[in-house]
């Protein structure tokens, strides 16, 4: 056996798994070298967890609310009681004069106002019927929708605990049951946005970058010029990156259970798994970007326009698909980020197994050798 | 010992023709360009920039094919036989491209392993060139001196003894000690009985090689050993002196009679177009015949193929 690889060795001159393991080492000098931009490799995903989790959150949570109470009734104190003391609604501000509401909605101090009227108690006692008005500010329609929703169920709650016993000839019970998310959290969605996100940046942009930074300083001159295979080159890149990328899964998957409480419900195997190959595409796709271009800052351009942009709009973390017109979603299926967000969604929230998800799983793998085939084939075994 | 068989050719360049284009505009680097390099030589390129040294060192070193023409380094066809040809020849860039942020032993021992060998294992052909930089390896290759970065450069490109070493302008930007001290190095490894092709602006240097080709546009104007290059001269040529310099050269250059006149040290040199020619000078002026040096001879070339 010794004797083989000596011969071995003679023949093909550079022993290949020792010259691949240097270049991979020396990759990781460069990486833990440029402590800057290490930093902001292993920083980012904790960052953008925290940001999307506290920050830019879209949940109903102690919102401030203005009562215009003009009917200064029982039933009305009740209702103002039951709104203030709901976790969603949070009173700013009581008066019985409705020019008031105008001002804090053009203030901003408001984002939704209830409406009492001076005959709400009186009508309710006589007719067996009450109006109250909801005022919500659209300029972002989403957030109005929910909390008008949200204000409407707690009346229709008052409206119960008015007359329990009261006989109304027919009543449709309806009973929604938010499945996988009962707290309707944004961290289960955003979750499995940021992953795709993170390892999209460092694995993308970070290796286009790398390569390109030898093709500019000259050192992929003298590479060129020495024996080494060319794919090689590209894979010995790759490898570092793979191996901060699923640190960062680590990061991120810690966070978002122990600080988010976002539970893991599948195999933490298969996610793991799911996510490496996620990181092989994005490896790829940086690599053939870099088999293209001959700048940093032409590589850092395509991956951001081409790549990051097109990721946060297509993958459905952000913007629903579904309401999407036809040729954008026939667009989001080029996109290798909503593959993996709907995998790591069923992997992480669902609990589903690989029965259900093999067929984005085989999109990604066809992806990838796509991408690694192009790459492989574009790079240039000379200068021009 | 070297030279067992002298008349192996180490390089053999046939009618090179490459050209670039940018844009709309083609420019030819290299035209039509033939030679021939002697195993075991130190062969010089001499020639302006821009005259296309660097693109024939990307072509010899199988980075760059040509248009046209063959090129055959080591008994290799450079554009078939590439990776054969990669693990022989030791290349060293005009510019420095080591990686800056790995210190002098990282590199030697990374450009080491991809060619298959070690450090220890050749190190008896780099010990002189180590020794220098020694005291240094622990420094990062981006925080050395001009000198420090060539030799650690050539150190790089030797460390899996090539058998063909290129030198794309070694000592461009190189101060004057360091300068002597690299050819001094390139003529222990000649002894080594590596060929070596070396580049270079600074035509006092060519007087170190073998044999020298002169290059200008991307054409080869003239090729032979220092020695036989200044006796091929046959034009008569004067050094001048004069307390007005500035003045004594524009004076001469409309003098019909000279060919040319150029600055030179603390004279100005003067070909005649005719040996006899007389011209006049001013009184205050010192003129003396001179014997042509190969600066002298290279000038007189370049400004012939220029006109």
């Amino acid at each position: 056996m010794k004797y083989f690889f000596i011969l071995q060795e003679k023949q093909n001159a550079p022993n290949s798994m020792k010259q691949f393991y240097h270049f991979i080492v020396k990759e990781f000098y460069h990486i833990f070298r440029d402590r800057r931009t290490l930093f902001i490799l292993l920083g980012m995903p904790m960052v953008q967890i925290i940001i999307f989790g506290f920050a830019l959150t879209n949940e109903v949570k102690n919102t401030k609310i203005a009562v215009i109470n003009q009917s200064q009734g029982v039933s009305a104190t009740r209702l103002v009681q039951k709104i203030e003391s709901s976790s969603y609604f949070e009173l700013y501000s009581q008066s019985k004069d409705a020019a008031q509401m105008d001002k804090l909605f053009k203030k901003g101090a408001v984002k939704i106002a209830l409406v009492i009227p001076s005959d709400f108690d009186p009508s309710i006692v006589n007719q067996n019927k009450g109006q109250l008005q909801i005022i919500a500010d659209a300029t972002d329609p989403n957030v109005a929708t929910a909390l008008t929703n949200y204000l409407s169920v707690i009346i229709q709650d008052f409206q119960k605990e008015l007359n329990p016993n009261s006989a109304i000839p027919y009543k449709i019970d309806v009973e929604a049951r938010m499945m996988y998310n009962p707290q309707l959290k944004g961290a289960y969605n955003f979750v499995p946005g940021v992953m795709a996100m993170v390892l999209l940046l460092v694995c993308t942009m970070m290796t286009a970058l790398t390569v390109v930074r030898e093709k500019e300083l000259g050192n992929m001159e003298i590479l060129l010029a020495s024996p080494i295979n060319p794919i090689k080159i590209i894979l010995a890149k790759a490898v570092p990156y793979l191996l901060l990328s699923i640190i960062n899964i680590t990061t991120i998957l810690l966070l978002s259970y122990f600080v988010l409480d976002v539970p893991i419900n599948g195999s933490l195997f298969l996610l793991y798994a799911e996510s490496i190959l996620f990181i092989m595409v994005s490896l790829g796709l940086g690599l053939l970007i870099s088999a293209g271009t001959d700048s940093q800052q032409s590589a850092m351009f395509i991956s951001l326009v081409a790549m990051f942009l097109p990721t946060v709009m297509f993958s459905g973390f952000i913007f629903p698909i579904e309401n999407m017109p036809l040729p954008l979603r026939i667009i989001s299926n080029f996109i290798p980020a909503k593959w993996f967000f709907i995998i790591v969604k069923s992997v992480m929230i669902k609990g589903v197994g690989l029965k259900l998800i093999w067929k984005e799983t085989l999109i990604l793998t066809c992806m990838m050798l796509f991408f690694f085939g192009m790459a492989i084939k574009k790079f240039k075994i000379r200068l021009a | 010992m070297a030279k067992l068989n002298s008349n192996a050719k180490a390089i053999i360049v046939d009618k090179v023709t490459k050209s670039y284009v940018n844009g709309k505009k083609k420019t030819t680097a290299l035209d039509q360009i033939s030679f021939e390099v002697t195993a075991g030589s130190l062969f010089g390129l001499i020639g302006p920039d821009g005259a296309g040294k660097t693109s024939l060192f990307r072509i010899l070193t199988s980075l760059l094919l040509p248009d046209e023409g063959s090129v055959f380094v080591d008994g290799l066809n450079v554009q078939t036989e590439y990776k054969t040809l990669r693990q022989r020849i030791g290349y060293m860039p005009g510019k420095f491209s080591l990686y800056t942020d790995l210190t002098i032993q990282e590199n030697i021992e990374f450009f080491a392993s991809l060619f298959g060998t070690t450090f220890e294992e050749n190190y008896d052909l780099i010990k002189d060139l180590y020794i220098q930089i020694a005291p240094f390896k622990d420094r990062r290759a981006g925080k050395l001196s001009g000198g420090m970065k060539q030799k650690l450069a050539l150190c790089c490109a030797l460390i899996h003894r090539p058998t063909i070493l290129f030198l794309d302008e070694p000592t461009t930007g190189v101060d004057a000690v360091s300068r002597k001290e690299f050819w001094e190095m390139l003529q222990l490894l000649k002894a080594e009985g590596i060929t070596i092709i070396v580049s270079t602006p600074y035509m006092d240097e060519a007087t170190l090689c073998d044999q020298v080709a002169l290059i200008q546009e991307g054409k080869i104007l003239g090729i032979d050993t220092p020695q036989h290059i200044i006796e091929g001269f046959d034009k008569a040529i004067y050094a001048i002196k004069s307390p007005n310099m500035l003045q004594l050269l524009k004076h001469l250059e409309k003098d019909p009679a000279v060919e040319h006149v150029y600055p030179f040290g603390e004279f100005h040199h003067i070909v005649m177009k005719q040996k006899d020619s007389v011209i006049r000078i001013p009184e205050a002026a010192v003129m003396e015949k001179i014997t042509p040096n190969i600066e002298d001879v290279f000038i007189d070339l370049m400004r012939s193929h220029a006109s």
